[in-house]
C-alpha cells in the first residue's frame, strides 16, 4: 500500500513536469506544425540558467523567472530569425531546430561543464510530510500543485481570452484565421515564446528533483514526444492526460522492471496508435 | 560533352573510376586514411539506407540509428560472450534487425510526415533505453568492448585492416547496387509515386501501406548490415551509437549529400565522418560545429550538395540551348 501510494505520487509529480514540458511542444505543433526538437534543450538551458541565478542569489523564485524569461526570448528569436524563413515546411523547420538542439547542447557543456548538478529547492519546501506512514517530499507535492495551476491558467487563456480564441482559430485553420484578420504570425511567435517559457519553467521546477546534467535534453525530449503522440498534437487536454499517463507508467515501469524502463512506455504508445493514430484527443 | 559527363554511360564510367581509385588506394596511402575511408564506407551504407526512407519514400525516420545499434549490439554480445564466429553473428544480427523493423513497421507505416517523425524518434529511443538500462545484457553505459575482428572462413581474415577495408568496400558496392536496383524497380517507382501523392496512387490500386511497410523493413535491414561492420570495425559498442545525436548526425549526412540520390548520402556520410575525425583532433566542440553545419545546410543548400550540382548543370544546359537557338 505504501509502495503504491509513494509510486503514484512520484508518477504524478513526474507527470506534472512532463505537462509543463509537453504542453508547449503540443501547442507549437498545433499552431505552426513545427516539431520542435530543441524543446528538450529549453528544459535543460532553463534549469542551468536557474541554477546559476539561484546559486548566486539564493532566491528560487528569481531563478525560476529569469530562467524562463531568457529561454522565452531565445525561443522567440529562433522563431523570428530562422523558422520564419520556412513557413509550414515541416522538414526544414524541424531540421533547423535539430541544428539548434546540437548547438545548445554543446554550449551548455561549454558553459556549465559535464558535472551533474542539483538545484536547491526553496527553503520553505524542504522536508517531507507523513501520510499515514508514507513519507513524501513536500517539494514534489508543490510541483504537482504548480502544474495544476499552470494547466488551469492555460485552459483559461485558451478558452476565455481573445488571444486564446485567435490561437484556437489558428490551430483549426491557419489560412482561414489569417483571412478573417487574425495576425497569425504574431500569434505564432507568441505561441513559440510561450512554449519555450513553459519548457524552461519545467526545467527549473524539475531541477531540485531530477537535477540537470548534459544529456537531460535528449532524455526528456522523447518523453515529451510520447506524451504528445499519446495525447494528440495541438490539444491541451491531450497534453494533460498524456502527461499523467506517461508519468505514471514511466514511474511504475522504473520501479517494477528497472531494466526495461524505456520499454514500458512503448506499450501504451503502441496501443493508442493502433486504436487512434492521431492520439487520444487529436483531430485528424 | 555534358552527355558524356552526365549521361548513363558517363555515370557508369564515373562509378567504375571511383571504385577503381578506392580499390588501388590502400597501398598508396597511410593506414590512417585506410581506416578513415573504411569508416566512411560503413556510414555510407547506413546513410544510403536512410535515404531509402527519407529521400525516396518521404518517411523522415528519426530512429534509424536504432537498427544500426541493434545489429552492432548483437555482434558485440554474441562475439564477446558466446565467442560466435562471423557468419552466426552476421545472420543473427540481420534476422533480428529485420524482426525489429518488421514490428516497428507495423506501428509506423500508417503514419505520415510529422507523426512518422515523432513516432520513429520515440521508437529509436526505446532501443537506446534498452542499450542503456538493460545492464545485464548490454553492460549499460560502459558499453561492450573487446570485439575481435573475425576470420570469415575463407582464407580471409578481417584482422588485417587492409583486408577489412576491401571487404567493407565490396559490401558497400553490393549494398549500393542492391539499393539502386530497389529504387529503380517498379516497386521503387511506385514508392516514389506514393511520396508525391499517396491518394492518387491508392486510387490507381496500389497498396500504399504495404509499400511503405516493406520499404521501412528493407531500409532497416541495410542499416543493420552497416551496424555489423561498425561493431567489428570499432571493436566497441555503447549506447552512444544509437542515441538521438547519432540519428541527428545520420540525418544530416543524407540532407547534406542530397536526399533521393543514394550517391549524395554516401558522399554526405564521407564528409561528416571526415570532418568529425578531422575536427575532433583540434577541438572538442564537434557538436557545436555539427549544429552549425546543420543550420547552414538548411539555409543555403536545403536540397543537398548533389542536387545543387545537378541543378547548376541543368541550368547550364538550358542556357546553352538558348544560346544555340539564338
Amino acid at each position: 500500500m505504501g509502495f503504491l501510494l509513494t509510486q503514484t505520487l512520484n508518477g504524478l509529480s513526474f507527470g506534472a513536469l512532463l505537462f509543463l514540458l509537453s504542453s508547449g511542444l503540443s501547442l507549437i505543433f498545433g499552431v505552426m506544425k513545427i516539431v520542435n526538437v530543441a524543446h528538450g534543450s529549453y528544459y535543460m538551458l532553463g534549469a542551468y540558467i536557474g541554477l546559476s541565478v539561484i546559486t548566486r542569489t539564493h532566491n528560487f523564485l528569481l531563478g525560476l523567472i529569469v530562467g524562463s524569461l531568457i529561454i522565452a526570448v531565445i525561443g522567440l528569436a529562433m522563431e523570428r530569425i530562422f523558422l520564419r524563413k520556412f513557413p509550414l515546411q515541416d522538414l526544414p523547420q524541424m531540421m533547423l531546430t535539430m541544428g539548434f538542439a546540437l548547438v545548445f547542447r554543446d554550449l551548455a557543456l561549454l558553459i556549465w561543464g559535464g558535472d551533474p548538478y542539483n538545484l536547491p529547492s526553496p527553503a520553505f519546501l524542504i522536508g517531507s510530510i507523513d501520510l499515514h506512514g508514507v513519507v513524501f517530499p513536500i517539494y514534489r507535492l508543490f510541483v504537482i500543485l504548480i502544474a495544476v495551476i499552470v494547466a488551469i491558467l492555460l485552459w483559461m487563456f485558451n478558452e476565455k481570452t481573445l488571444v486564446g480564441a485567435k490561437l484556437r482559430a489558428a490551430v483549426d485553420d491557419y489560412e482561414m484565421a489569417g483571412g478573417v484578420g487574425v495576425n497569425v504570425p504574431l500569434v505564432s511567435g507568441l505561441m513559440f515564446a510561450m512554449g519555450a517559457f513553459l519548457a524552461a519553467f519545467g526545467g527549473v521546477m524539475g531541477g531540485p528533483i531530477f537535477g540537470v546534467y548534459p544529456g537531460v535534453d535528449f532524455e526528456f525530449l522523447p518523453l515529451a514526444f510520447v506524451v504528445t503522440i499519446v495525447g494528440g498534437m495541438g490539444s491541451l487536454k491531450g497534453a494533460a492526460v498524456g502527461s499523467l499517463l506517461v508519468g505514471l507508467i514511466d514511474n511504475f515501469g522504473k520501479a517494477l522492471v528497472p531494466e526495461l524502463s524505456y520499454f514500458t512506455l512503448f506499450a501504451p504508445m503502441a496501443i493508442v496508435l493502433a486504436i487512434k493514430p492521431t492520439g487520444l484527443f487529436g483531430r485528424g | 560533352m555534358k552527355d558524356i559527363l552526365f549521361g548513363a554511360k558517363g555515370k557508369l564510367v564515373g562509378w567504375l573510376l571511383v571504385f577503381l581509385i578506392l580499390a588501388v588506394l590502400p597501398p598508396l596511402t597511410t593506414s590512417y586514411w585506410v581506416t578513415l575511408i573504411t569508416q566512411m564506407l560503413i556510414f555510407g551504407i547506413l546513410a544510403m539506407s536512410l535515404d531509402l526512407l527519407l529521400g525516396y519514400s518521404g518517411m523522415p525516420s528519426f530512429g534509424h540509428a536504432g537498427f544500426f545499434g541493434v545489429a552492432a549490439y548483437v555482434v558485440a554480445i554474441l562475439s564477446t560472450r558466446y565467442h560466435a564466429g562471423f557468419w552466426p553473428c552476421l545472420l543473427t544480427a540481420i534476422v533480428l534487425t529485420i524482426i525489429i523493423s518488421a514490428v516497428y513497421g507495423l506501428l509506423v507505416a500508417h503514419s505520415k510526415g510529422v507523426y512518422f517523425l515523432m513516432i520513429t524518434l520515440a521508437l529509436g529511443m526505446v532501443l537506446w533505453g534498452l542499450a542503456f538500462r538493460w545492464v545485464t545484457m548490454t553492460k549499460g553505459d560502459n558499453g561492450i568492448s573487446g570485439i575481435l575482428r573475425p576470420d570469415i572462413g575463407l582464407p580471409i581474415s578481417l584482422k588485417d585492416p587492409i583486408t577489412f577495408y576491401y571487404v567493407t568496400l565490396v559490401v558497400f558496392i553490393v549494398c549500393l547496387v542492391l539499393m539502386a536496383l530497389f529504387v529503380r524497380s517498379p516497386f521503387g517507382h511506385s514508392m516514389k509515386g506514393i511520396r508525391e501523392s499517396e491518394s492518387r496512387m491508392r486510387i490507381l490500386g496500389y497498396d500504399t501501406w504495404l509499400h511503405r511497410y516493406l520499404t521501412y523493413v528493407v531500409a532497416g535491414a541495410f542499416g543493420g548490415i552497416s551496424g555489423i561492420f561498425w561493431a567489428y570495425y570499432n571493436g566497441f559498442v555503447s549506447p552512444h551509437d544509437l542515441e538521438l545525436g547519432a540519428s541527428f548526425e545520420l540525418f544530416l549526412m543524407v540532407i547534406l549529400g542530397g536526399p533521393g540520390t543514394l550517391v549524395g548520402p554516401a558522399l554526405g556520410a564521407g564528409i561528416i565522418v571526415f570532418l568529425k575525425n578531422f575536427i575532433s583532433a583540434y577541438t572538442e566542440r564537434w557538436l557545436l560545429i555539427l549544429g552549425v553545419i546543420y543550420i547552414l545546410t538548411i539555409l543555403y543548400a536545403p536540397q543537398g550538395l548533389v542536387n545543387l550540382v545537378l541543378d547548376l548543370v541543368k541550368r547550364g544546359e538550358k542556357k546553352g540551348e538558348v544560346e544555340e537557338a539564338s
